[in-house]
């Protein structure tokens, strides 16, 4: 079993939904990030997933894409990201994950990537634009570092669609709530349940629920069954820290 | 070659939400275009509404002085000022004919909003056209023209408020309203099926252009040469000679002011491959695959990336691609203008700009083809502040 596999179902054994903040690197500054990861960590993360900046980022919504425009400018490379998640990688128990647009991860070179990121202790990478059929060389390269490449599916993906991924994916699949980009709403769109049903029909693996999610109510409305393993939270928790919010002040909503 | 590729070059690299949509997309091309019904229609609306067939015009001052033959395809006296006419019709009636009601768009200049406004009005879709804020600021005249035509313009904010953060915009807005909307894309560039799409309807150009210059000279022409930027006009004219060995093929890209260090537009001359807007390609880009800004006199050409298939024909060698910039484009214009009548689109006048600055390569009594993609008459402002007039 796969190492995030296996934290998020630890998190599900002792009753509890698995937390996934999403953080971009560098955000909201440079100085405060790695502070900001442990304190994630501290406050009950199981698995961080550490946003890696593009100039063009066409699955996010304005926060998100907000938080990459002032990290480039703030000088934030994947070279960087990695080079410093070496050095503070020992000070964090949570599942590591890196998000970013292929690009960046091409020009940096594959195999070199796999590398890098496995040395620094990433266990799982997701990337918004690389749908099934173009993910063979980055998902095979990067398994034989022990990385997972994580799934992404959503309210428009058939259940034969599912299956693809499912036979070749590792980690948890993470399941995109809306017909949009990231961004917190208000509440979740009707065609979840349906959505988060056929995900368990196809996927053996735990469920990730995000894009949108702001609050722990919007999980509990779901039906029981049908509650996902975890819950990714980006945009929401963004805010919160640019507002000047500690990390432990949004993850206690969530833990408690 | 792997579906959707040209060589190394192309692909498919959308978010799973845009899967759907584009297989759909794919799915209607293969079931609706090759359909009598649809080329019927389309035929009589390039015919009726757009104003096909375009002239071939031969250039006799010009050709005079050069000492080789100038013949230049006429797509500046398409409705709408310009070839993209060719592809929003095209577009808009497989969206009709693949039941949506609206189409979206993205526009640089606003030389493709426009058009595919009026496709829309034209085929009763609803159209709404993303915009980058800098240039709604810029082209001002065709956002007026864009809303008479009664579709809206939504200015992008984000990132260099050009056209590249239009057509994220642009695919942003799709996977909400994809249900019941076409993302009607503006070049030969982005995601498969895109590529294959754009080129399809915009191959008229050198179908036709092939035909004329048969009939006129009673033979092919020696060179043919366009303007790229995403590369749809240079891809409609060179698509139907590729197989013609002896047509040299041209494409032409924006140079920018040619300074040391200045922002340009040569994604294949100076770039590298990478990924943006869906496709795998020649992008201007740091070390580290930022995406760089672009830059060119030429609103129509400026642009960080070229479509796919570009991409490939440089890489086997097929089509040559050169540099115009943009004092040799706007002498160029002036020299199209006085010599010959025609006032031809900035983008144009590179592909013009470069057959002049290498006037002394072509053999005397050569046949030269250039597309003239589009009219001036957009670009009066940006040319008068150039020349200080």
């Amino acid at each position: 079993m796969h190492i995030l596999e296996r934290k998020i179902r630890l998190a599900r054994k002792s009753g509890r939904l698995a937390l996934i903040p999403f953080v971009t690197a560098g955000f909201p500054s440079r100085e405060r990030f790695w502070g900001i990861v442990r304190e994630l960590d501290e406050a009950g993360a199981d698995v961080i997933e550490i946003g890696v900046p593009f100039s063009d980022p066409v699955a996010d919504g304005p926060v998100v894409e907000e938080a990459s425009v002032r990290a480039l400018a703030g000088g934030v490379t994947l070279r960087g990201i990695l080079e410093e998640l070496s050095a503070h990688r020992g000070e964090v128990q949570s599942g590591l994950v890196l998000m970013g647009y292929m690009n960046p991860f091409l020009q940096y070179g594959l195999e070199r990537f796999a590398e890098d990121a496995a040395r620094a202790g990433v266990q799982g990478v997701i990337v918004p634009d690389l749908p099934f059929e173009e993910a063979g060389d980055m998902r095979s390269i990067l398994r034989k570092r022990g990385i997972a490449l994580i799934a992404l599916v959503g309210p428009n993906t058939s259940e034969e669609r599912m299956g693809l991924y499912s036979e070749v994916s590792e980690g948890y699949v993470y399941v995109v709530s809306v017909m949009g980009t990231t961004g917190e709403r208000g509440q979740l769109p009707q065609e979840v349940p349906q959505v988060l049903a056929r995900t368990r029909r196809a996927f053996a693996l735990p469920v990730a629920l995000g894009f949108g999610l702001k609050s722990p109510e919007q999980i509990a409305f779901l039906p029981e069954h049908l509650r996902p393993d975890a819950a990714v939270f980006g945009s929401s928790l963004l805010k919160h820290l640019d507002g000047g919010g500690s990390p432990r002040g949004f993850m206690e909503k969530w833990t408690r | 070659m792997r579906k959707g590729y040209f060589g190394d070059f192309g692909g498919c690299f959308v978010p799973e939400l845009l899967m759907p949509p584009l297989m759909e997309l794919e799915q209607a091309m293969a079931a609706i275009l090759p359909s009598e019904a649809f080329q019927s229609e389309l035929r009589s609306l390039l015919k009726d509404f757009a104003g096909r067939e375009t002239p071939l015009t031969f250039c006799p001052a010009l050709s005079q002085e050069l000492g080789f033959e100038l013949w230049l395809k006429r797509e500046d006296l398409l409705h709408t000022g310009a070839h993209k006419i060719n592809n929003t019709l095209g577009q808009a009636l497989l969206a009709k004919h693949m039941g949506k009601s609206a189409l979206i768009a993205e526009t640089g200049a606003g030389q493709h909003g426009v058009a595919a406004a009026a496709a829309a009005a034209r085929l009763g879709l609803r159209c709404t056209i993303y915009m980058g804020a800098e240039d709604v600021e810029r082209q001002s005249a065709n956002v007026r023209r864009i809303k008479l035509l009664g579709a809206a313009v939504r200015p992008v904010e984000s990132g260099s408020r050009t056209l590249k953060d239009a057509i994220n915009a642009a695919l942003r807005a799709w996977i909400s309203e994809q249900a019941d909307t076409h993302y009607c894309f503006g070049t030969a560039a982005g995601p498969y099926p895109f590529p294959d799409l754009v080129r399809e309807f915009q191959s008229v150009i050198g179908r036709e252009a092939r035909a004329q210059m048969l009939e006129r000279t009673g033979a092919l022409p020696d060179y043919a040469v366009a303007a790229v930027g995403g590369g749809s006009n240079a891809i409609g004219m060179f698509a139907p000679f590729v197989e013609d060995e002896s047509v040299r093929l041209i494409g032409v890209e924006a140079g920018g002011t040619g300074e040391p260090g200045c922002l340009h537009s040569a994604a294949i001359n100076f770039g590298r491959p990478g990924v943006l807007h869906g496709e795998y390609t020649m992008l201007l880009q740091d070390e580290d695959g930022q995406i760089l800004p672009s830059g060119s006199i030429s609103a129509g050409l400026d642009y960080p990336g070229v479509g796919p298939e570009h991409a490939f024909l440089h890489r086997s060698g097929r089509v040559k691609y050169g540099i115009a910039y943009d004092h040799e484009a706007l002498a160029a214009f002036q020299k199209l203008c006085r010599a010959e009548g025609i006032l031809p689109a900035l983008e144009s006048s590179h592909a013009l700009a470069w057959v002049l600055e290498h006037r002394e390569e072509f053999r005397p009594g050569s046949r030269v083809l250039v597309n003239l993609s589009g009219r001036g008459d957009k670009d009066m402002d940006i040319i008068e502040r150039a020349l200080g007039a």
